[in-house]
C-alpha cells in the first residue's frame, strides 16, 4: 500500500503545506498510522546557498556533540536550532529534531569536481553508519523533510507543515512492512537535493543496494526505497544523465520495445540496458523524485502500482490517487494515467 | 597375485525367462560383459561400468545391475575406495585416473540455499501472461555512459561499446573437445544452442569442419596446449576462450589418449594421428598476469578487435584476486570452473581433492569485484556441477551472468555418468571415437533433447523470477537478498552474503 502525492509549480509560486496535509490525509486508507512525511523546496530562502541538515537525536548529549565535531570538521555550522515541534494526541518527541545550516569547506575535498555535495554525503554516510543515536534524514539546500511515526495529519500538525512554503512539496503516507514505527523508516527519503517518495517493494533490491554500494554509498535506513535516492544521485548527478535518461536505467523499456525502435534510439536504450543493468529497479513500485527544478513520477515496468497525473495551469501534480490531487486542486484541468516505466517529468522554468 | 580378486563392483544379472536371446545386450556392450553361449546370454560382470547401455536396449527388461553385492567389511575410516584405491596403486604404482567430476563427499551448497517467493506485499509475475527477459549480454561493459545533450531532445551518445555475446537464456554449453568426445555429441549440442539463441564451446579441440554452419553459436579455445589454434578458427568462432585451468584438475594440463586421435581429429587438432595430445600444466607464455594481458590483446589484435575473449580458471582458494586480475587484463567474461566440474579423464587426486565449489567461488568473485569497482569489466560465467534450474537460479543470485553446463548436456543425450570417458569404449557415442559406437548417436535426435533440457531450465528460470517478482534477469544477478542459507555455518553465510532461513 502507501500513499504518494508531489506537486510542483513551475514558477515556483509558493504554496504552503496545509493543501497537501489535506490531499494525503484523504489518503489514510492506503497507510496505517505509522508513518508520515513531507518534504517541501523553497523552505529556507534566508539560507538558500547552505545545507540544511535535519538530525533525529535520541539525546542532545553524546550524539549531539559527535555529529557537530563532525560538521566542524569539514566545514562551519553557520546556524542551528531545535526545528519546532508541537506535542498533541499521541504525537510525542520520540527523537529531537535538530536542524542545522552548514557551510562545506570546498577545500577539504580538492580532487572532487563537486566537493561540497561530496563531504555532505560523506557527512551522512558516516553519521548514520557509525553515530548511535543521530540519523541525518534531511541534506539539501534550502529545502526540509519533516516526517514521524503517525497518520499523515498528525505529523503534518507535529511539525505544523502550514508553517512552510515551497514551490515543490511531496508527501507519502505509510504502510509499513520492513520496519515499523521508526521515523527514520518514514519517507520521503533524502541525500543532497534528491527526495524520494515511494509506493511498493523493490525486488531487485539486493542487487541495487550492491550496486550502490559499490560506488561508495551506504544504506543504512533498513528499507529498499534510500536506494532509489542513492540511485539518482549518481545517475543524475555523479554520471550527468537527464532525468528522462535516469529514469530510463532504472525501469527501462523491454527488450522487445527497444528492437521496435528506431536504430539510434536503438542504440541508445541498449547502452543504458548495458551499462546500468544492475541499477534497474523491479517488483512493484510507483515512485516520485524531486529536485531543485524538478518532479520526476515513474511506476515499474509493468505497473503494479497506481500512478495519477494531474496538469492544472503551472501545476503539475502526480500521486497515488486522482482523489487526493482533486482535494488539492478541486477544478484540476486534466487528469492522465501514464503507462508502465513512463517518466511524468514536470520542470520550473523560471 | 597377491591381492587377488576384489570384491564385484557391479552385479550384472539376466532373468533368462525373460531373455528372448535378440542378442542386442552382446551388440551393445562395448566393455565385453555379454556373449551368447550355449544358446544363452552369459555374462562376465567385471567388465561391467554400469552404463546401462544394455538396460536402455533390452526388449524384456531382463536385465538388472546391482552396484557392490557383496561389500567390504564396513569400516568408516577404511572405506572400500580407500581399500581400492591403495590396492590399484599397489600393483600398478602409478597415479590413479578417474572421469566425471568430483567423487568426494563435500555438502554441496546449492542444495543447502533456498529461493524466495513474493507473498501479499508485492505480487508475483506470470511469466505465461506478462514478459520475462532472460536476455544476458556476456562482455565487457562501460561503467558510465557518457550522453551529450544537445538542443531540444537532442542526444548523443558518445560511449562506445564494445561487442558482447547476446544470450536468449543465461545458460551456455562449456567446452568438451572433439577428441574428448565424439564429433556428433559436438554437432547435437551445436545445433541446440544454435536453436536455443545460445553458445557452447569447442575446448581445446579446434573446430571441425561440420560444424561450420554453427560457428556463430560456438565460442573457441586457447588452451596451453595451442591444438587446433589458428587464424582460421579464431576467426570462426563468436568469441575466444583462454584455458587456464578447469575446475576438475586445477593446476594440471590434459592428456588426449593416442587412442583418440583417429585421422579426423588429427586434422582438427593439428597433431599427427596417433600422438597423445599433451597440454602442459601452465601456458608456456604466461607466467605471470601481465603475460595474460598480452595474450588478451594479441589474440584481440588477431581478430580486429571484434571479439570478446574469456579466461577461464579454476575455482581455487585465491579465486577472487585472480578474477580481479583477469578483470584488469582486458578480457571481458571470467569463467570459473568450480571443484565439480566434470571431465574426460583426471587424477583422482585432484579431481576430488583440489579447489573450492562453484557457489562460494562465484560469490566471492563477485564481491570482490564489486569492491574494487570493476565488476562491469568483466561477465561472470560459473560452471562444474549446474544440475537443474534451481542451481542456475541460485548460481546467479550469487553473481553469476551465466552458466556453462557440461555433464547435464552429456546426460541429456544419453550419459549415465559411468565415468570411463578416458576408455574410448563409450557405449552411448559420446565420449569416444570408435565409428560404430559414433554412429550410434544421431546429431538431430540429440540435438532434440539438449534443446529440450534448455528449454525447459529456461521455463523454471523465468517461473522462479516470476514468483520471486521480478521480469528481468538483470535484477536476479547479485541479488543475494532472494537467497536463505538453510543448515550453512556463520562462515559460509558470510562468504556467501547469505542471510540464514528465517533471518
Amino acid at each position: 500500500m502507501c500513499g504518494i502525492i508531489g506537486v510542483i509549480d513551475k514558477t515556483r509560486e509558493m504554496m504552503d503545506g496545509s493543501a497537501i496535509r489535506e490531499a494525503l490525509a484523504i489518503m489514510d486508507e492506503r497507510g496505517s498510522g505509522e508513518g508520515a512525511g513531507y518534504v517541501a523546496y523553497g523552505v529556507y530562502p534566508d539560507y538558500a546557498d547552505l545545507y540544511a541538515i535535519h538530525v533525529f537525536y535520541d539525546n542532545i548529549i553524546e550524539p549531539k556533540t559527535k555529529v557537530e565535531e563532525l560538521l566542524e570538521t569539514w566545514g562551519m555550522i553557520e546556524h542551528d536550532e531545535e526545528i519546532p515541534t508541537y506535542e498533541s494526541g499521541r504525537m510525542r518527541k520520540v527523537h529531537i529534531p535538530w536542524r542545522y545550516f552548514f557551510r562545506p569547506n570546498r577545500k577539504l575535498m580538492a580532487q572532487s569536481h563537486t566537493p561540497e555535495d561530496d563531504i555532505v554525503t560523506k557527512i551522512v554516510m558516516t553519521v548514520n553508519t557509525s553515530i548511535p543515536g543521530a540519523l541525518i534524514f534531511s541534506s539539501g539546500q534550502n529545502i526540509g523533510v519533516f516526517k514521524a511515526s503517525g497518520w499523515p495529519e498528525e505529523v503534518a500538525d507535529f511539525y505544523r507543515v502550514e508553517d512552510y512554503e515551497g514551490y515543490l512539496w511531496m508527501a507519502h503516507n505509510r504502510y509499513p512492512t520492513n520496519t515499523s514505527g521508526w521515523w527514520g523508516g518514514a519517507h520521503p527519503f533524502n541525500l543532497l537535493n534528491w527526495s524520494v517518495v515511494h509506493n511498493g517493494e523493490i525486488t531487485s533490491y539486493g542487487t541495487n543496494r550492491r550496486y550502490i554500494e559499490s560506488f561508495g554509498y551506504s544504506c543504512t535506513m533498513y528499507t529498499d526505497t534510500e536506494v532509489v535516492a542513492y540511485l539518482m544521485d549518481l545517475l543524475a548527478r555523479r554520471h550527468n544523465l537527464s532525468p528522462e535518461h535516469t529514469v530510463r536505467a532504472l525501469a527501462p523499456p523491454f527488450w522487445e520495445e527497444i528492437e521496435r525502435m528506431e536504430p539510434s534510439e536503438q542504440q541508445l536504450n541498449t547502452a543504458i540496458r548495458l551499462t546500468y543493468g544492475q541499477a534497474m529497479m523491479n517488483g512493484p513500485f510507483a515512485i516520485a523524485v524531486a529536485s531543485h527544478d524538478l518532479l520526476v513520477g515513474f511506476s515499474d515496468r509493468i505497473k503494479l502500482r497506481p500512478l495519477v497525473v494531474g496538469e492544472h495551469d503551472q501545476r503539475l501534480y502526480i500521486s497515488s490517487e486522482e482523489a487526493a490531487i482533486r482535494t488539492m486542486e478541486p477544478s484540476v484541468k486534466k487528469i492522465s494515467m501514464p503507462r508502465a516505466g513512463q517518466p511524468i517529468v514536470g520542470r520550473v522554468v523560471a | 597375485m597377491i591381492i587377488g580378486s576384489r570384491p564385484l563392483k557391479f552385479q550384472v544379472m539376466v532373468d533368462h525367462d525373460q531373455c528372448m536371446l535378440c542378442g542386442r545386450c552382446v551388440e551393445n556392450c562395448s566393455y565385453g560383459v555379454y556373449r551368447m553361449e550355449d544358446g544363452k546370454i552369459r555374462v562376465n560382470s567385471r567388465n561391467c561400468v554400469a552404463c546401462h547401455r544394455c538396460l536402455s536396449q533390452c526388449p524384456r527388461d531382463a536385465i538388472m545391475i546391482a552396484e557392490r553385492p557383496c561389500d567390504y567389511r564396513n569400516h568408516p575410516v577404511w572405506t572400500d575406495q580407500v581399500r581400492e584405491n591403495i590396492f590399484k596403486q599397489a600393483e600398478s604404482g602409478k597415479i590413479l585416473l578417474g572421469g566425471m567430476g568430483n567423487t568426494g563427499d563435500y555438502p554441496i551448497i546449492f542444495d543447502r540455499l533456498v529461493l524466495d517467493a513474493c507473498q501479499v506485499t508485492n505480487p508475483s509475475i506470470d511469466p505465461l501472461r506478462e514478459p520475462m527477459e532472460l536476455r544476458t549480454f556476456i562482455g565487457k561493459k562501460p561503467r558510465q555512459l557518457e550522453l551529450k545533450y544537445g538542443p531540444g531532445n537532442d542526444v548523443e551518445l558518445k560511449t562506445k561499446l564494445v561487442k558482447n555475446l547476446q544470450l536468449e537464456t543465461p545458460i551456455m554449453i562449456g567446452h568438451m573437445s572433439y577428441g574428448a568426445i565424439s564429433l556428433n555429441a559436438q554437432m547435437a549440442m551445436a545445433k541446440a544452442v544454435s536453436e536455443s539463441g545460445t553458445f557452447m564451446g569447442t575446448g581445446e579441440g579446434g573446430l571441425h569442419e561440420a560444424l561450420y554452419p554453427y560457428q556463430n553459436h560456438m565460442i573457441v579455445q586457447v588452451a596451453s596446449g595451442r591444438f587446433g589454434v589458428d587464424v582460421n578458427y579464431l576467426d570462426r568462432g563468436a568469441a575466444i576462450e583462454i584455458k587456464i585451468g578447469q575446475g576438475a584438475k586445477p593446476g594440471i594440463g590434459g592428456h588426449l589418449p593416442g587412442e583418440k586421435v583417429c585421422a579426423d581429429v588429427s586434422c582438427t587438432r593439428m597433431i599427427p594421428e596417433g600422438s597423445d595430445a599433451i597440454s602442459p600444466a601452465p601456458h608456456h607464455d604466461i607466467y605471470s598476469i601481465e603475460d595474460l594481458k598480452q595474450l588478451v590483446r594479441g589474440l584481440k589484435e588477431a581478430t580486429e578487435w571484434k571479439k570478446p575473449v574469456f579466461v577461464k580458471i579454476a575455482a581455487v582458494h585465491n579465486v577472487a584476486a585472480i578474477a580481479a586480475g583477469i578483470a584488469r587484463s582486458g578480457a571481458d567474461a571470467v569463467v570459473v570452473d568450480g571443484f565439480r566440474g566434470g571431465t574426460g579423464a583426471a587424477p583422482a587426486v585432484f579431481r576430488d581433492h583440489v579447489g573450492i565449489p562453484i557457489e562460494a567461488a562465484i560469490a566471492a568473485v563477485d564481491t570482490k569485484l564489486r569492491q574494487q569497482g570493476i565488476r562491469n569489466e568483466v561477465s561472470i560465467i560459473a560452471s562444474g556441477g549446474i544440475r537443474q534450474s534451481a542451481d542456475l537460479t541460485k548460481a546467479i543470485c550469487l553473481g553469476a551472468d551465466a552458466v556453462y553446463i557440461g555433464t547435464a548436456a552429456l546426460v541429456a543425450m544419453g550419459c549415465r555418468v559411468c565415468g570411463t570417458c578416458y576408455r574410448n569404449l563409450c557405449t552411448w557415442g559420446i565420449a569416444t571415437q570408435r565409428p560404430d559406437l559414433v554412429a550410434r548417436l544421431n546429431p538431430d535426435e540429440a540435438a532434440v533433447n539438449v534443446s529440450n533440457l534448455i528449454h525447459a531450465w529456461t521455463l523454471e528460470l523465468a517461473e522462479l523470477m516470476g514468483a520471486a517478482g521480478i521480469n528481468s534477469i538483470e535484477s536476479l544477478r547479485g541479488n543475494r537478498d532472494r537467497l536463505r542459507g538453510y543448515m550453512l555455518d556463520e562462515t559460509m553465510l558470510d562468504v556467501l552474503d547469505v542471510n540464514a532461513v528465517g533471518a
